[in-house]
C-alpha cells in the first residue's frame, strides 16, 4: 500500500515537474533520463552479463546517423529510422561479439576490442561524405512530430522519460527470466556456468545485441534533440565513458543503479559547473573527477547496493 | 554396455604429456574411482571428458555419440556434468539461485526450476542455507553446493573432482553418504578422489593414473596392494616395505 502510494506520488511528480521547473532544469532532467536510459542499455551487457564495453558510442552513433541519413536523403521518419538503426547496431554488436566471445576474449581484452571497434567506426564516419565527414551532419529543424522534432523541451522530456521507463521494464523482465539468471551466472563465473549447461556464447551474444539496439535508439533521440552530429563528439571514447560511468557509479547489475547514477552525476556535473567553472578554466572538470573518485573509492560496488544494504539494516533494526 | 568410453586419449601441454593414451569404460550405474598422485593428469582427463579441453588424440564417446569438439554446455545438456576441484560458487548469488542456474535448462517455467532446486537443496542438506550468499559459505558447504548445482542439471553421469578435499572426517562421512544416495537414484558416478577412505567406501572399481598413464585398474582393495600403485605414491624404495597397508595409499590425502 505504502509502495503503491509512493509510486503514484512519484508518477504524478514526474508528469507535473517539467511544467513547473525553469528551462535549464528541464534540460537537466532530460539529460538525466537520457543518460539513465543509455546506462540501462549498457547495464544489460556490462552490469548483468559482466562484459565491459568501452565502445557503446559506436552503437549510439549508428542509431543517430542511420535515422538522420534516412530522414535527410529518403525522407523516412526517424520513428522508423530508429528501428533500422537498432537493427544495424545489433548486427555490428553480433560481429564484435562473435570475434570476442568465440575466441574467448575476456576482461581487458574484450574492453580493448570494443574500444577498437568504436574507434574504427569514428574513423569511418570522419571520412564518409554521406555522414558529413569531419564537419558533421546538420538536421534542419521542422517542428513536425512525425519527423521527431518538437517545439520546446517538454515533448523531449516525456520521450526521454518513456525511453527510460521502457528500458527499465526490459531489464526488469530480463532479471526475472532465464536470460537474466544466466547472464548473472556468466558474470560470476563463466566456466562454472558453461559446465552447468549454460550456452555462454549464445547468451552473451543476446545480451550484446539487446544492449546495442537499445543504445542505438538513444542515439536517434540525441540526433533529434541536438540537431547536430559530429564524429568526434558522438563517437569519441569520452562518450563511451559517459555511457558506462553512470551504471558503474550507481551500481551495475541492478535496475536502479543506472537511474541513481545518472541523477547523482548530473547533479555533480551541474554543481561543479555552477560553482567552479567561472574561475579557472577546467577546474569544474577536476572537481567533477575528484568527486567521482571519492564515490568509486568508498562505494566500489556502486551507490545503490550500498544504499539498499543500509536500508535493509535500518528496516531490520525496527521492531 | 558402457555409457562412457574413453579410448586412447592423450593431451599434451607443450612438451608435457599430461594424459597419455588413456582408455577405460564406464558402465551405466557404475561408481568408478580415479586416483593417482598430484599432477598425474586426473583433472586434465576430466577437462577432456567434459569438453573444456580438446584431446590431442583419442576419442570420448558418451551414449553412443562422440563428445570431442562439443562445448561443455552441450555435454552437460546431454546428461554428463562435472564439478570443479576448487569449488566455484556464484559468489554474489544465493545458494538457491546458484542451484537454479543448473536447473533452468530444459524446463518450461522458472517455477519448475525453483521446485527442482529446492528438492535438491533438501537432498544435499543445504535447505537452511538457501538464502545465504555464495561468498558466505564455509568450505564444506561450498563443496555441497558444487554437488547440488551439478545435480540440478539432472545428470546421467556425474564427474566429481575431489569433492572431499579439505573436509574433516565427519564431513567426509556425510558426503560419502550423500554420494551413495545419489548413486542409489541411478546416477553413474566417476570420481577423482585423494581421500582413500572415500575411494574405498564408494568405488566399485578404481583406475590409477600416474604421469598421465593408466597404471592399474581393479577393485579398490586390490589396487591399493598393487606394488606399481604403491610405488607411484611413495617412490620406489618404500614400495617393498609398506606394501599392502591402507595407510600407505593414504599418504596421498594431502592433495
Amino acid at each position: 500500500m505504502l509502495r503503491l502510494g509512493l509510486g503514484g506520488a512519484l508518477g504524478v511528480a514526474l508528469v507535473v515537474l517539467p511544467f513547473w521547473v525553469p528551462s535549464n532544469w528541464q534540460n537537466l532532467l532530460i539529460s538525466t533520463f537520457y543518460y539513465a536510459y543509455l546506462g540501462q542499455a549498457w547495464n544489460i551487457l556490462g552490469g548483468y552479463a559482466g562484459q565491459l564495453s568501452l565502445g557503446h558510442a559506436a552503437f549510439f552513433a549508428i542509431g543517430a546517423y542511420t535515422s538522420a541519413v534516412l530522414a535527410i536523403h529518403l525522407g523516412i521518419s526517424p520513428w522508423l529510422g530508429m528501428l533500422a538503426g537498432a537493427v544495424f547496431a545489433a548486427i555490428l554488436s553480433l560481429g564484435i561479439g562473435y570475434l570476442g566471445f568465440r575466441f574467448g576474449l575476456r576482461g581487458f581484452y574484450f574492453i580493448l576490442l570494443t574500444l577498437a571497434a568504436a574507434e574504427i567506426c569514428r574513423l569511418i564516419a570522419l571520412h564518409l561524405p554521406i555522414l558529413g565527414g569531419y564537419t558533421g551532419l546538420f538536421i534542419t529543424f521542422t517542428p513536425n512530430p512525425w519527423q521527431f522534432q518538437f517545439r520546446g523541451k517538454i515533448p523531449y522530456y516525456f520521450i526521454a522519460l518513456a525511453f527510460l521507463c521502457v528500458a527499465c521494464g526490459i531489464v526488469w523482465l530480463i532479471q526475472r527470466s532465464k536470460l537474466g539468471t544466466y547472464l548473472v551466472a556468466i558474470r560470476e563465473d563463466e566456466d562454472a556456468s558453461e559446465a552447468l549447461g549454460v550456452d555462454t556464447f549464445r547468451y552473451k551474444m543476446i545480451a550484446y545485441a539487446v544492449s546495442a539496439a537499445l543504445t542505438a535508439l538513444g542515439g536517434t533521440f540525441y540526433a533529434y534533440f541536438q540537431f547536430y552530429l559530429q564524429p568526434n563528439t558522438v563517437l569519441h571514447i569520452n562518450h563511451s565513458v559517459d555511457i558506462m560511468i553512470r551504471p558503474i557509479v550507481g551500481g551495475s547489475g541492478t535496475i536502479l543503479g543506472p537511474v541513481l547514477g545518472s541523477f547523482l552525476l548530473e547533479l555533480l556535473g551541474e554543481f561543479s559547473r555552477t560553482y567552479f567553472a567561472a574561475g579557472t578554466a577546467g577546474l569544474n572538470v577536476v572537481i567533477y573527477g575528484l568527486l567521482l573518485i571519492i564515490v568509486v573509492l568508498f562505494l566500489p560496488r556502486g551507490v545503490y547496493p550500498t544504499l539498499a544494504h543500509l536500508m535493509r539494516r535500518a528496516a531490520w533494526r525496527r521492531p | 554396455m558402457s555409457l562412457l568410453t574413453v579410448d586412447g586419449v592423450s593431451k599434451l601441454f607443450g612438451g608435457l604429456r599430461a594424459v597419455h593414451r588413456v582408455s577405460f569404460d564406464l558402465a551405466e550405474g557404475e561408481m568408478l574411482g580415479l586416483i593417482g598422485p598430484n599432477g598425474a593428469g586426473k583433472t586434465t582427463l576430466f577437462h577432456v571428458i567434459s569438453g573444456f579441453l580438446r584431446p590431442d588424440e583419442g576419442s570420448v564417446t558418451y551414449a553412443g555419440e562422440s563428445m570431442v569438439g562439443l562445448r561443455p554446455h552441450d555435454i552437460c545438456q546431454r546428461g554428463m556434468v562435472r564439478t570443479f576441484q576448487i569449488a566455484r560458487p556464484f559468489l554474489r548469488l544465493t545458494v538457491l539461485e546458484n542451484v537454479i542456474v543448473g536447473a533452468l535448462e530444459g524446463v518450461a517455467h522458472r517455477r519448475e526450476a525453483v521446485a527442482i532446486a529446492q528438492e535438491i537443496l533438501d537432498l544435499t542438506g543445504l535447505a537452511q542455507k538457501a538464502a545465504s550468499m555464495g561468498h558466505s559459505l564455509t568450505l564444506p558447504d561450498r563443496k555441497r553446493l558444487e554437488l547440488a548445482r551439478a545435480l540440478a542439471t539432472r545428470p546421467r553421469v556425474l564427474l566429481l573432482d575431489e569433492v572431499m578435499a579439505g573436509l574433516n572426517p565427519t564431513e567426509t562421512g556425510r558426503l560419502i553418504d550423500l554420494i551413495r544416495a545419489i548413486h542409489g537414484r541411478g546416477v553413474t558416478v566417476l570420481l577423482i578422489e585423494h581421500v582413500m577412505k572415500a575411494v574405498m567406501a564408494l568405488s566399485q572399481r578404481v583406475l590409477v593414473l600416474n604421469y598421465g598413464e593408466l597404471i592399474a585398474e581393479g577393485r579398490p582393495e586390490e589396487v591399493v596392494r598393487d606394488p606399481k600403485v604403491i610405488e607411484a605414491y611413495l617412490g620406489e624404495e618404500s614400495a617393498g616395505a609398506e606394501a599392502g597397508t591402507e595407510s600407505s595409499a593414504e599418504a596421498g590425502t594431502d592433495g
